[in-house]
């Protein structure tokens, strides 16, 4: 069974969402308080959202400095698979395990939605079990989720094919409508929607299901050297 | 070693959107001010800062505001640097 490590920071607040999800489709999770030095026996990692460190300064311009997220790097340089949602999206950004930033939204509203989202590539740890193309309707939930980056950044996202998910109907005025990206290696991937809010026909949406799916499939080298 | 006040001014770069500052410019009119153009909102972070000299303590704000006070990719920063009590 895969073991998904969930980071519990001051301040976040889907971590059980996220443990929730998990367990929901047969996976194990364990929380990760961020004063711990070590993953434990982690398979994958989600950082969740929520407002780590009251989000003072600039989201996750603190949580990047909690012990947790040495390993976590060490981790994604290993290869090992790491999701960062929403706020944790924010603090992978800050970590430099992620291109580019988030800023605040166009029209300066907190927004709570739900709104489709396209795969745009199925070659990362969120995506391998969804369909290129295939329109997900997700809950978004955040102030500060309009993805922004150089011109140079841009270009090389593209080229290198790592924007993971678009907005159908961009909310926030991210540039080129990005949702989420990955890191070089495809095994660290930041979205701002919630896929662990859209795991159960009671949320009113399964759609996040195959992106959990896909975190579960994905086996860390970690895994397999041990 | 000698005492300094640090003012850091942290404001968004050219090109990355200010709702906020567009906002309150939208509403100034509103009032009765008229004429006002480029607002801009940003964060004032002050402290003191012990250093051998003038140059030791912007060398270690600068390295402070590019690996803390400031995501370089969205802002920018201003630095005010004065002796305490000279």
């Amino acid at each position: 069974v895969t073991r998904i490590g969930v980071v519990l920071f001051p301040g976040s607040n889907c971590e059980q969402d996220a443990v929730e999800a998990v367990t929901g489709l047969g996976g194990d999770a364990d929380l990760l308080w961020h004063g711990e030095e070590s993953l434990g026996d982690a398979d994958a990692v989600i950082v969740p959202g929520g407002f780590a460190h009251g989000d003072y300064l600039r989201p996750g311009a603190i949580a990047r400095f909690s012990p947790i997220m040495g390993a976590v790097a060490r981790f994604a340089a290993d290869g090992g698979p790491v999701v960062g949602i929403c706020n944790g999206f924010q603090v992978l950004t800050e970590a430099g395990l992620l291109p580019g930033a988030l800023q605040k939204n166009a029209g300066l509203k907190f927004l709570c939605t739900t709104v489709g989202l396209r795969v745009e590539t199925t070659t990362t740890v969120l995506t391998s079990e969804a369909r290129a193309g295939q329109i997900l309707q997700i809950p978004i939930n955040h102030f500060e989720g309009s993805y922004t980056c150089s011109p140079e950044t841009l270009r090389q996202l593209h080229e290198e094919d790592r924007v993971v998910l678009r907005y159908v109907d961009n909310p926030n005025g991210s540039i080129d409508d990005i949702a989420g990206v990955c890191n070089e290696g495809r095994n660290v991937v930041g979205l701002m929607p919630h896929p662990e809010r859209a795991c159960h026909p009671l949320l009113g949406s399964t759609d996040g299901q195959p992106l959990l799916r896909s975190l579960l499939a994905a086996t860390s080298p970690r895994t397999l050297s041990r | 070693v000698a005492t300094f006040s640090v003012l850091v001014e942290v404001k968004l770069r050219p090109g990355i959107a200010d709702p906020q500052g567009s906002t309150i410019e939208r509403s100034l009119p509103h009032l009765g001010f008229d004429g006002i153009a480029g607002v801009k909102v940003g964060k004032a972070i002050r402290f003191t800062c012990e250093a051998a000299d003038e140059a030791a303590c912007r060398a270690e704000v600068d390295d402070m505001a590019h690996r803390f006070l400031t995501n370089p990719v969205i802002e920018d920063y201003d630095l005010t640097v004065h002796e305490v009590g000279a």
